[in-house]
């Protein structure tokens, strides 16, 4: 008999052990009977017209079964990719959506575009057969950035999105904004870029697809954050396959960071194939392959300006962004650079106006879609180095502005001018908190002791929140969403008192295995040990929206914590049938239903077995059974936020900047493994340092050719990089999600980058720097320094 | 054409046929069905294929087949206790203990790394493990709690070793 594990314990994860002696089940994983092997072809141009293809000496090659182009995607009818969120300019024109479909038809628009599909007995022939295709491209000029793409002069990615602008949006009192700058007392400008980032989840994406002639029924394995999602957009919309008969599945998958939540292309074609050539089909993309096709992150070119009082009170925000959507409209897209980040300028300020305009814009790269945090770690980026920009031109010191202007706790629900309204939070308390574990009063003795080894030292901080729980369905439709974003869960009771959950949300490292077992031994009171949690497969769990924007304990944990309600109803129905006792005096309590006031009780696994063995049941009032489900829809986001303090050390000599401390104070609401947020924390950290520091996806203008194409070009960080970091959480409780939680996902993403380049700014400060963009890597920094003609090496 | 090579694979002796230019990963996980060895890039820089060749950490993806001939090779599937338990090694144990995983995807590899790095170093500091484990990526865990496993896993082979 196990233990009962209740929220907030930290068990070690149900998970690990398959992890950890190599018997994890990943997509590429899997063998199917017969299967082929599927290679795909992509342009290696950034922009060009596609002539022809003359597919005749590669289906000539050994091996080769099939060579699949964008005409046999238009000869069998076949739909292009959706896209999942439409918004519109402030005139209520709807953005420009040009088709994306499965093969490139007549033009290849990015370096990846996919241009053929060729299918073969094994890899090595398909990929013999691939290097035999002749493809007549007429290469035209590539546009890759975004202040370039808007010239009237620009190649053109689409005869009807002129200026490749494919919504001009706005949010905000841009006529209150206006009014508050002319009152202005100091106005703070900065011009900064969110670098282009790429995903690199562990896992390269992978997808196998089967056709069971027998049964008319389609399956794909994928690596995916949303198997439901992905069954509803593929089928019902691309390749017109009744939901019943497609099964979609992601088991393990190595990691997803939102490179994985998206409909990709890969999965349709794949799946088509398996049906034309009556074999299962298997791809497994290489590491390079996915730089040029996993969905990119950010990219985005902003001006921003905040108005203040003369005591450094925030007036008015304005800010005006150019954001990358790349060669199409991926999954969700628009929706990214729009609705998740301008809402967000407020951040934790009481600021009262603000006005954010976006161009969403079309360029000849990779489609840029949702990467970890999605347009929060943008807003806040900007916000919080515009703070300090403002702190420094009107000589406040930076935490004091940010208390000045700091929502109190009290004030809490608290409605911003950008739509959201957040329910709880305390961003001084965890500013306090971070204040004190990252010893800040401690860091002139450190800065000196740098100083006198000829280094800079610099502090960072950024003080932010998040919307989480994506999403409530009713806001989200408001704004543009083609789908509900609610959650689901089952739970089943097996007739022995063991548990069974089939939930929506999918795990891909986050723990759910475990927290989400915490939650049904806590609350139906069973050994955690006969807890499962069954996701990621379409024909086991009901539906499901799947695992983003820190929304599966929030949104999931909801939907199971009201299936284990419905529970413990139906058990108490049961348990005052067999104890002869009214239903309203039966109390259920640390497993136990039991009739108030006596000793009378029975255990939940009696329960259980009775709910099977209906033997003298009321049938007529009570079914036999124990099994609830439960879709929960929020009524409103949730605002995790907290404070991050980074710490710098600059060498003038080659301008490498190294980490040497980082603080996180997080406000998470309730937290249900303590351990597991932990880890949430720090991996998130150091995604966000990542950006700060290292990555940059870098494309050759002209050409469209992605330079840094692989993990040799592309600085991932790793374990030497960083300190050791201190993170902790100051929550304060959700009030509208059942268990108070907020997510903690993205959290260190959307703090950290603007932390570390805080601290990069505030380390060259007396060298007059003011900005640094990311990533501030050494021959940026180098450069800077150079530039600054001001004495680089300490005497 | 084929060439036949025999070598020790988990303490087990074992021949195949294998085309010359078959790689050491694929070999693994295509013809010998030892999934646990991962593939993440393919360019030598992600580590999630390293496994022990002579006792010595390689990665398995830029590594040709006929170089096993002879050799004793270790993967992953050969760590734990007894076959078909769910007794680990002690490296393994730490791991869990210390939440030295995620997703799991690269934790193979760098368990293998791990464990090389204890064996040839049984005093390690916390840089000892940063710098020993450049060569293995992982996206998920920040990288904090997989250097405290290896350190806690290091303490636990010392202290088995000593018994």
């Amino acid at each position: 008999m196990g233990e009962v594990i209740g929220i907030g314990a930290a068990p070690k994860r149900k998970e690990d052990q398959r992890f950890l002696t190599g018997r994890g089940n990943y997509v590429s994983d899997i063998k199917r009977p017969g299967m082929t092997a599927g290679v795909f072809v992509r342009s290696p141009h950034g922009h060009a017209v596609l002539r022809g293809i003359d597919k005749s000496a590669a289906l000539a090659s050994p091996g080769v079964m099939a060579v699949l182009t964008g005409d046999d995607v238009k000869a069998d009818g076949l739909g292009g990719l959706p896209c999942g969120w439409g918004i519109s300019d402030a005139k209520g024109v709807p953005m420009k959506e040009p088709p994306f479909p499965m093969l490139a038809q007549g033009k290849v628009r990015f370096v990846g575009d996919m241009v053929a599909f060729v299918i073969a007995e094994t890899p090595e022939q398909a990929n013999a057969g691939a290097e035999l295709l002749n493809i007549d491209y007429e290469v035209l000029p590539s546009v890759v950035g975004v202040l370039e793409a808007v010239r009237p002069d620009a190649p053109q990615l689409f005869d009807d999105v002129p200026n490749n602008i494919c919504c001009d949006w706005e949010l905000g009192d841009k006529a209150a904004v206006e009014t508050a700058f002319k009152k202005a007392a100091h106005v703070a400008k900065l011009s900064l870029v969110n670098n282009r980032l790429i995903g690199n989840p562990m896992e390269p994406r992978a997808a196998i697809a089967e056709y069971e002639p027998g049964t008319d029924r389609f399956t794909l394995w994928t690596t995916s954050q949303f198997p439901h999602v992905v069954r509803f957009l593929m089928g019902a919309l691309v390749l017109n396959i009744p939901q019943h008969k497609l099964r979609v599945v992601a088991p393990d998958v190595g990691g997803g960071f939102g490179v994985k939540q998206f409909h990709y292309g890969e999965e349709a074609v794949i799946t088509w194939a398996a049906k034309r050539v009556h074999r299962p089909v298997k791809w497994v993309a290489s590491r390079s392959e996915g730089y040029v096709s996993d969905r990119h992150g950010r990219d985005h070119v902003t001006e921003a300006e905040l108005a203040l009082d003369e005591n450094g009170k925030f007036l008015a925000f304005r800010v005006n962004t150019l954001a990358n959507m790349g060669g199409y409209l991926s999954t969700f897209g628009p929706n990214i650079p729009t609705n998740l980040y301008a809402p967000l300028l407020g951040g934790v300020y009481t600021t009262p106006a603000i006005y954010c305009n976006v161009k969403v814009v079309f360029t000849n790269t990779v489609p840029v879609d949702a990467y970890r945090g999605a347009g929060r770690p943008e807003a806040t980026f900007v916000l919080e180095r515009m703070v300090d920009v403002a702190a420094s031109e009107m000589g406040i010191d930076r935490v004091e502005i940010r208390r000045r202007n700091m929502i109190p706790k009290e004030a809490y629900p608290y409605q911003t001018p950008v739509l959201v309204q957040y329910d709880s939070g305390d961003p001084m308390g965890c500013l306090d908190g971070a204040l004190v574990t990252a010893d800040v009063k401690n860091f002139g003795v450190r800065k000196a002791a740098s100083a006198s080894k000829g280094k800079f030292r610099g502090l960072g901080y950024s003080t932010y929140v998040e919307a989480c729980g994506l999403a409530p369905s009713r806001f989200a439709g408001r704004l543009g969403a083609r789908g509900g974003l609610y959650e689901s869960a089952t739970v089943r009771v097996h007739p022995t008192g063991q548990v069974t959950v089939m939930i929506g949300t999918h795990n891909h490292g986050q723990g759910h295995e475990t927290t989400f077992a915490q939650i049904v031994s806590d609350k139906l009171g069973v050994a955690f040990e006969n807890v499962d949690i069954v996701f990621g497969d379409t024909d086991r769990v009901q539906f499901g929206m799947g695992t983003y924007g820190s929304r599966s304990l929030v949104v999931g944990g909801a939907a199971l914590s009201k299936a284990t309600d419905k529970v413990i109803a139906k058990g108490k129905k049961i348990a005052s049938h067999l104890l002869e006792a009214a239903e309203v005096d039966i109390q259920f309590e640390s497993g136990k239903f039991s009739v108030a006031g006596t000793d009378r009780m029975k255990t939940f696994e009696e329960i259980a077995g009775a709910a099977y063995v209906p033997h003298n049941y009321p049938l007529e009032v009570l079914e036999p059974g124990l099994e609830e489900q439960a879709y929960y829809d929020p009524v409103n986001f949730t605002y995790p936020g907290g404070c991050h303090i980074a710490e710098v050390e600059v060498d003038p000599e080659t301008g490498t900047v190294t980490l040497v401390n980082y603080t996180a104070v997080d406000d998470v609401g309730t937290v249900i493994n303590p351990m597991i947020v932990e880890g949430q924390l720090h991996g998130g950290i150091v995604q966000g340092v990542g950006q700060a520091l290292f990555e940059n996806a870098v494309y050759d203008e002209g050409s469209g050719q992605l330079l840094s194409g692989s993990l040799m070009d592309y600085c991932m960080p790793r374990a030497d990089h960083l300190p050791m970091m201190k993170v902790a959480t100051h929550s304060t409780l959700c009030t509208h999600t059942p268990m108070g939680v907020k997510g903690c996902g993205e959290v260190g993403t959307i703090g950290s980058p603007a932390a570390v380049i805080n601290a990069v700014v505030d380390a060259l400060s007396h060298l007059g720097v003011t900005h640094v963009d990311m990533p501030a890597t050494p021959n940026r920094i180098w450069r800077l320094l150079q530039n600054a003609s001001l004495p680089v090496a300490a005497e | 054409m084929t060439v036949q090579i025999s070598f020790t694979l988990n303490g087990r002796p074992t021949t195949v046929e294998v085309e010359p230019a078959t790689l050491v990963a694929e070999l693994l996980r295509e013809q010998l069905n030892l999934t646990g060895t991962h593939i993440g890039c393919d360019t030598s820089q992600c580590g999630a294929c390293v496994v022990h060749l002579n006792g010595l950490p390689v990665k398995s993806c830029t590594l040709l087949a006929p170089a096993l001939d002879g050799a004793p090779l270790l993967t992953i599937e050969g760590l734990q206790g007894a076959p078909g338990s769910n007794q680990m090694h002690p490296m393994q144990e730490a791991f869990r203990e210390h939440h030295g995983l995620q997703c799991g995807f690269c934790t193979p590899g760098m368990l293998m790394t791990a464990i090389a790095l204890a064996t040839e170093k049984p005093d390690l500091t916390e840089a000892d493990v940063r710098h020993g484990l450049e060569g293995n990526i992982c996206r998920c865990t920040g990288y904090q709690n997989i250097v405290v496993s290896v350190m806690a896993g290091a303490a636990a082979m010392n202290a088995a070793k000593g018994e």
